[in-house]
């Protein structure tokens, strides 16, 4: 008995104490499991709102004729919505913004992970990762005083407030996502790779060419992905410098409203529960369903990529 | 290690006092506050009246934004906002979605506005009818040489849909109410550019030779040329001003409104009084729009 209960005696704090411990693990355990189903909560509550509003639209407009419809007129008796026009310049924008940010965006990568010394590289990425934290509204007020007048002189045109211009902003705004992830992409290509091309006798350049980038591009394709998301989902830039016009564009240098800034003009406006509501929540939703498929195919390529490298 | 530890008590205490502060002014400090939003057109004139008053009245504090009528409409509405602003009149089916939320738009006049049509300094046109300005906002026409000027393709310029300008314009220009030609079917064209402020427009017209827009005269400067408006063809063009906006020639004024929910009480009558009055309708003349007298 007497031999037993000075044992227990010194265990005894060690023993609270671990269960108090047990305790705080429980409660830290439970606050990242509801922060982690939080997230999910929100995003299905984001899907039903924009299933709830946006759906019926598709009553008063059939969908046949909201895709493919050129008119718009939101306060007219009786509303017209047709929103080609939207999708039209939303993919003009998006095009521009990938044809510019991609090419710049990946050779940048490329020097930053294989020619770069180790200095330049952790000053330059920094940077880059700053230019990816400009507001989108000072970004639009870049693209009104000091581009749009540069568009217009440069390609002649009648004004300045297009799709070229709003993509040339759209480029700047993806290209720190396209260069940070291609260029993880790119380093974690294994060294031996890099080794085996060198022994062959190959050059630093024909190493980048036919050894990195052919074995990050599931990376840098994701990376593609990320950037073309962010220009398709983009808002205040597009209202500000794209124009806003209500044409189906033929061309990046018409004025044009892509879908986003479709929304952000019109819902201020827009009554709740009213039909230029549902209307504009459809176009959220499509906006979602696009979006979404750009971040899911993302994914599953960056996925690949990891599987290959995996040690 | 002793830094982080300063900072540890640092935060929490910022912390609590940004917290107390946040309540006093939500609670506003034993004063009351109102709330204006609607009309981008309106915005600069509530602004002068809600410093103008706010100065006399230290308790109370008055928050403007002007993203655009309908936007100001639709808070009346939803019973976001004390007033809402606006450039055109309340519609009947946004008078019945109120109806049908409890709320009850009461309409007071606080001024009047030219609105005015404007053009860059080096463009040779200087008068304009309501039938031309109508076809180049529908697209019929489409270059400056049809109506007197340059060998140029015009740049039509017009605010979003949340705009009350934009609604007015369409009605009284683009459909040409009121005279005879008036066609209710005419829509702003596809090429028409759709801003998101009058002020974006102005700086557009004032920068780009080719382009047309339409800005309330408070927001006209000396960087753009303001049209004459003819009726039809055959009277005289007449520029917009206080002067002609008063006698009724300029073709296109129009009433600034403002819209609360019932007959408006306490701190917003007298808000309102204030505006009506002849010292604040001497601010609606500095702003550049037309006084009711």
């Amino acid at each position: 008995m007497l031999g037993k209960t000075s044992p227990t005696t010194t265990a005894e704090p060690a023993d609270t104490l671990r269960r108090r411990w047990r305790l705080g693990e429980k409660l830290i355990e439970s606050w990242i499991f509801l922060a982690g189903i939080l997230t999910i909560v929100v995003l299905l509550g984001i899907i039903a709102l924009l299933l709830k509003e946006g759906l019926p639209a598709f009553w008063y407009t059939p969908p046949w004729e909201f895709l493919f419809g050129t008119k718009w007129y939101p306060v007219s008796e009786p509303p017209t919505f047709g929103i080609l026009p939207f999708f039209v310049a939303t993919f003009w924008v998006t095009l521009v913004a990938t044809a510019i940010s991609v090419p710049i965006g990946v050779a940048c990568a490329a020097y930053l992970a294989e020619v770069a010394p180790a200095k330049v590289r952790e000053t330059v990425k920094p940077i880059v990762e700053i230019l990816a934290g400009i507001p989108s509204v000072v970004m639009g007020f870049i693209g009104l005083m000091f581009l749009s007048p540069l568009v217009q002189s440069a390609f002649n045109l009648n004004t300045g407030l297009c799709g070229l211009t709003a993509g040339i902003m759209l480029s700047l705004m993806s290209l720190p996502i396209i260069i940070s992830v291609s260029e993880d992409a790119l380093r974690a290509v294994p060294y031996d790779f890099r080794e085996a091309s060198y022994a062959l006798g190959a050059t630093k350049w024909e190493t980048i060419r036919h050894v990195c980038i052919p074995g990050a591009l599931s990376g840098i394709t994701a990376a593609v992905m990320l950037g073309v998301g962010r220009a398709i989902g983009e808002t205040m830039t597009v209202l500000m410098v794209a124009g806003g016009a209500l044409a189906v564009p033929v061309a990046p240098t018409d004025p044009m409203m892509p879908m986003t800034a479709a929304i952000a003009s019109g819902i201020g406006n827009a009554v709740r529960g009213g039909l230029q509501y549902q209307a504009l929540f459809a176009i959220g939703l499509i906006l979602f369903i696009l979006t979404l498929a750009v971040n899911l195919i993302a994914d599953r390529v960056l996925e690949r990529q990891k599987r290959k490298f995996a040690r | 290690m002793r830094k982080r530890k300063k900072l540890l008590i640092i935060l929490p205490v910022v912390a609590v006092v940004a917290l107390i502060v946040t309540i006093i002014t939500l609670s506003g400090g034993g004063g009351s506050s109102i709330k204006i939003i609607g009309s981008n057109t309106v915005t600069p004139l509530s602004s002068v009246w809600a410093e103008e008053f706010m100065k006399t009245h230290p308790g109370v504090s008055i928050a403007v934004s002007g993203p655009g009528s309908g936007v100001g409409i639709a808070a009346l509405i939803n019973g976001t906002t004390d007033i809402c602003q606006a450039s055109r009149k309340i519609k009947q089916t946004e008078i019945d979605q109120a109806e049908a939320n409890g709320v009850e738009p009461y309409e007071i006049q606080v001024a009047t506005d030219a609105l005015s049509v404007v053009v860059h300094p080096s463009n040779p046109v200087s008068e304009l009818t309501i039938v031309q300005l109508s076809a180049i906002y529908t697209g019929e026409i489409t270059n400056w040489n049809e109506v007197g000027g340059n060998d140029a393709e015009i740049v039509a310029i017009a605010r979003d849909t949340n705009s009350g300008t934009h609604v007015f314009f369409k009605e009284h220009v683009v459909q040409m109410q009121g005279l005879p030609t008036e066609d209710k079917s005419l829509e702003y064209g596809g090429g028409v550019l759709m801003l998101p402020s009058t002020e974006e427009g102005v700086s557009q017209v004032a920068s780009n030779p080719n382009a047309i827009f339409y800005p309330g005269l408070g927001y006209v400067t000396e960087e753009v040329k303001p049209l004459a408006i003819k009726q039809t063809a055959d009277s005289t063009g007449v520029l917009p001003s206080v002067q002609t906006a008063l006698d009724g020639t300029y073709p296109i004024a129009r009433p600034l409104l403002f819209y609360t929910n019932g007959e408006p009480t306490g701190v917003i009558k007298d808000f309102i009084d204030y505006c009506l009055s002849s010292e604040g309708q001497e601010k609606v003349i500095e702003v550049g729009y037309v006084p009711l007298q």
